[in-house]
């Protein structure tokens, strides 16, 4: 099937968003314990969309984004991607750096390897949850950082599944802090052929 | 007030002047207008991939260099282009993230950009103008009543070419 994503069932749709879950909750309180705020997350929203609507899930393809990217290995390959509108991200480098809000203009070298090690941060403790949730073991690659139009920066993974199919699976969770200051996007997209094998893992083949 | 027509990812979008045909955030895409400055008729392609016998899911065409570009090209014809006054315009192609081990896939921006400009040549269209490589996103468009194809990026500026 060249479209595999196309045709889930609402109990295989279920499934992914629990996954989607306990991955992000591990990330969520990782995040929160480092820069010691509480962080709200909303209910993974697990979408099937054509690819070209993938950036309309962050507010459109020229919306200006810190991403950190980092491919997935093991049974289920996948690509991680976490998206923070620029303003989050400057914020977010607040924090870490111990700086007054606002500080922060623009990314330097220690800001870049901040943010590429919360996204490291991040996608163990999601990974971690998945394996504990699936048995299926998977290691993530070291980060890699850029700024740029979400557009942009999601076409790295939308090219890939595009050699597959026109529909990309993402399971996408929204995290806030209290007070509002940081949003960001984490997105867990499987491979195409990973996906059977996540599903099977639980159990809704 | 000109029309301004939005091109998704691998989509494609032809049209005469006053209009201008703009794509968003184009990453390791290609941005690749042709136009007749004539008739003043032209196209603007998004592609992802160079090559649709590679993938496969091909069954949209705008999204592979080698089946998008002459579709384009036959709906600039019936629009009433004339082929040999066709001139092409290419922009996009850059690498997002560096890594050490770049695979092939993270390569694809240059790949997209070499498979654009070899549909091209084999169709015998002239490239006036390109902006590809390079390491950040592109805002494309371009103007059908003079030919102008403006890039827009976060940090270098906007240039046309």
């Amino acid at each position: 099937m060249s479209d595999d994503v196309a045709s889930l069932s609402a109990n295989q749709m279920d499934a992914l968003r629990e996954i989607g879950n306990v991955g992000a909750g591990n990330s969520a309180t990782a995040l929160s314990q480092i820069i010691n705020r509480r962080i709200d997350m909303n209910v993974p929203r697990v979408s099937i969309v054509p690819l070209g609507d993938v950036p309309d899930l962050v507010g459109g393809p020229d919306v200006m984004v810190v991403g950190v990217f980092l491919r997935v290995y093991g049974k289920a390959p996948s690509n991680i991607l976490f998206l923070l509108p620029r303003d989050s991200a400057f914020y977010l480098v607040d924090m870490l750096m111990g700086k007054k809000r606002g500080d922060t203009q623009k990314l330097d070298f220690m800001d870049e390897s901040a943010l590429m090690e919360i996204g490291n941060i991040l996608s163990g403790a999601y990974l971690n949850a998945l394996f504990n949730f699936t048995n299926i073991s998977l290691l993530p690659t070291i980060p890699a950082l850029a700024m740029d139009m979400a557009g942009a920066i999601l076409s790295v993974v939308l090219i890939q599944l595009g050699q597959m199919g026109d529909h990309a699976l993402v399971i996408e969770t929204e995290f806030n802090t209290d007070d509002e200051g940081i949003k960001g996007h984490f997105f867990l997209v499987p491979d195409p052929g990973s996906l059977e094998t996540i599903l099977s893992a639980v159990g809704v083949e | 007030m000109p029309e301004l027509v939005k091109v998704g990812m691998a989509d494609a979008k032809v049209g005469t002047a006053p209009s201008t045909l703009i794509s968003y955030g184009l990453g390791s895409c290609i941005g690749i207008s042709l136009y007749d400055p004539q008739t003043k008729v032209g196209g603007l392609l998004h592609i992802m991939l160079p090559d649709s016998t590679q993938s496969r899911a091909n069954e949209n065409r705008a999204k592979f260099a080698d089946t998008g570009i002459p579709d384009m090209l036959n709906e600039v014809l019936k629009l009433g282009a004339s082929r040999s006054r066709l001139v092409a315009k290419i922009a996009g192609g850059a690498q997002m993230f560096a890594f050490a081990n770049a695979t092939d896939i993270m390569r694809v921006g240059q790949r997209n950009a070499q498979a654009a400009k070899d549909v091209l040549a084999g169709l015998g269209i002239p490239i006036i103008g390109e902006d590809t490589g390079g390491s950040y996103g592109r805002t494309v468009s371009i103007d059908l009543s003079n030919g102008v194809y403006k890039v827009k990026t976060i940090d270098k500026g906007e240039k046309e070419i």
